[in-house]
């Protein structure tokens, strides 16, 4: 069992979120190329080792929030709001 | 093939004379040669797809000088760890001509390979639990059966006679409504998959060197020159990568980056029972497939751990929800007991369908994106990846399992979900 540590709730079994992916990739603007948005939409770095993540804190608060996870020895790292890294405008 | 075994050529008769000498005198199965300084053909990842690359670029297409390198042992990745289920009940065109390809090569694959690999045509039945999920198995059956495959639609009553320990009453969570039914599908013997085309391979000369990772590639231009492993540098002109899970990391260290995201998928056996299923059933309701094996363990698998992994062992929270899935259907196996649960690294495409053939590099060529259901591939990838390799172009039966796929938008989604690494 994970324990996923949400930023509002503290601590909580794995059982309660949903995952949701690498939380570094970013949405292009509409006007972007298509390799842009291909990249976007396909392609990932897909590492083995740290890894910035999206989990959804379904069945607690159903907050977003990033979690900071080693793929490779499940270890968690950290975790963070979902707005605490202003990478959008 | 005979002509490549004549002494060690398995039969009733060297059986019997080995008898004699109390089966202390057969030979060794495959070599382990040291790395040479340069080859033809290096092969990365000694797992079926691998192995059977290499066999078919030296059976069908006369290359000589090839290896397969691998980093742990031959047959140790997913190989050896799946549900080893075998069909070609797909919707899609594409899917449907290619993974046909690949049973029929099963069909005959333990005779080409002169090694048993044990493919048992039991069947393989998809339960539907609703009408809308039988309106849809009788299209993608009719589908199948316009491509030649082989499909039967069955109602609820002849499901619950083919399959008498299954729960088929009214009060379930999951009720029978009937089911597609692949006949000519089973199962094979997962590690004897891996160990009949490394003998092969290995007859013909081809070098599996195991304990040799690969850490890197050298390039003039765009071009591949030479693979870095632990073992020092090999120079080859044409590298076909077979890595599974780790297609992503491998593709890396070449600069590219794929449409493919790893994640951990396991599977659980119970202690050996008497027979009590000879088919494979699949429910897509919990998402579960349930087969029994020649041993007799009750053999099952579901759905991802659904986080991103690399650690070839996944967590009980999945386990008890397959567990539970399973029971559903047979409540008869209550009280058997859980043997074993591993875990495998999947290498999941964004369509849910594989990746056979050239990458923007050239002597580089890329199988992988098998999520779900490579094993069942293993004959059929290995022969499209061999052709490819050999011609630097695909055959017409991978030419729609291209890496440019993704961005032409000619995708082939076989669940229809769109854009997300879990689909099958
Ligand atoms: C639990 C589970 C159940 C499954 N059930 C089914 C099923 O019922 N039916 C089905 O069709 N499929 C199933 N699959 C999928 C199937 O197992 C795989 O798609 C298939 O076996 C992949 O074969 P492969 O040869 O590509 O990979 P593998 O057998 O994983 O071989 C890849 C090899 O590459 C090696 N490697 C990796 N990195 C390096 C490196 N840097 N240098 C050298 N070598 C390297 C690895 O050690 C490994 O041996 C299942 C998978 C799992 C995990
Ligand atoms: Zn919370």
């Amino acid at each position: 069992m994970l324990l996923i540590p949400c930023p509002h709730c503290g601590e909580r079994a794995q059982t309660e979120f949903t995952y949701r992916g690498d939380a570094t990739v970013e949405r292009p603007h509409a006007e972007d190329s298509a390799e842009k948005w291909y990249d976007y939409v396909y392609t990932r770095d897909n590492p083995r080792g740290e890894h910035t993540e999206w989990w959804h804190h379904t069945s607690g608060c159903r907050r977003w929030f990033k979690v900071r996870r080693n793929t490779w020895t499940h270890e968690i790292l950290g975790s963070e709001s979902a707005n605490s890294d202003n990478n959008r405008e | 093939m005979l002509k490549v075994f004549s002494k060690n050529q398995y039969s009733g008769l060297s059986l019997a004379r080995n008898a004699l000498s109390r089966h202390r005198k057969w030979p060794r199965v495959w070599r382990d040669p040291e790395p040479k300084n340069s080859y033809d053909v290096v092969i990365i990842g000694a797992g079926g797809h691998g192995l059977a690359t290499a066999y078919y670029l030296a059976e069908l297409h006369g290359v000589k000088n090839i290896a397969v390198l691998e980093k742990g042992w031959l047959g140790g990745g997913n190989t050896g760890r799946n549900t080893t289920i075998v069909r070609s009940n797909y919707l899609l065109d594409g899917n449907a001509k290619f993974y046909e390809h690949s049973l029929k090569l099963w069909e005959s694959l333990s005779q080409q390979l002169n090694y048993n690999v044990m493919f048992s045509q039991r069947g393989v039945l998809n339960l539907a639990h609703s009408d809308p999920e039988m309106e849809s198995f009788s299209i993608r059956g009719n589908a199948m059966r316009f491509n030649g495959i082989d499909a039967e639609l069955l109602l609820a009553d002849q499901v619950r006679r083919s399959v008498p320990y299954l729960d088929c009453s009214q009060n379930t969570r999951y009720p029978i409504f009937g089911g597609l039914l692949q006949k000519r599908g089973g199962t094979a013997r997962h590690d004897a998959v891996a160990w009949g085309f490394a003998r092969c391979a290995d007859a013909h000369g081809v070098d599996i060197i195991q304990n040799c990772e690969v850490t890197g590639f050298k390039m003039t231009g765009n071009k591949v020159t030479a693979v870095e492993t632990s073992r020092g540098e090999i120079q080859t002109g044409k590298v076909g990568l077979a890595v599974a899970g780790n297609s992503g990391r491998l593709a890396a260290m070449a600069g590219l980056k794929l449409p493919i995201e790893s994640h951990v998928l396991q599977a659980v056996v119970t202690e050996p029972l008497k027979p009590i299923l000879d088919t494979v059933v699949t429910s897509g309701a919990s998402h579960v497939y349930i087969s029994q094996t020649d041993k007799g363990e009750v053999l099952f698998g579901g759905d991802l751990d659904f986080y991103n992994s690399y650690a070839q062992r996944g967590n009980l929270p999945r386990v008890e929800y397959v567990v539970q899935s399973v029971l559903t259907l047979f409540p008869c196996l209550s009280r058997v007991r859980m043997m074993r649960t591993w875990g495998g690294v999947m290498d999941m495409s964004m369509d849910g369908s594989p990746i056979i053939g050239k990458t923007p590099i050239d002597g580089l060529y890329l199988n992988s994106g098998w999520c779900y259901g490579g094993f069942k591939a293993t004959p059929g990838s290995g022969w499209c990846f061999a052709h490819t390799i050999a011609h630097d172009q695909p055959h017409m039966l991978n030419e729609p399992f291209s890496l440019e796929r993704f961005s032409s938008g000619a995708l082939l989604d076989e669940k229809g979900s769109g854009a997300f690494p879990n689909a099958h």
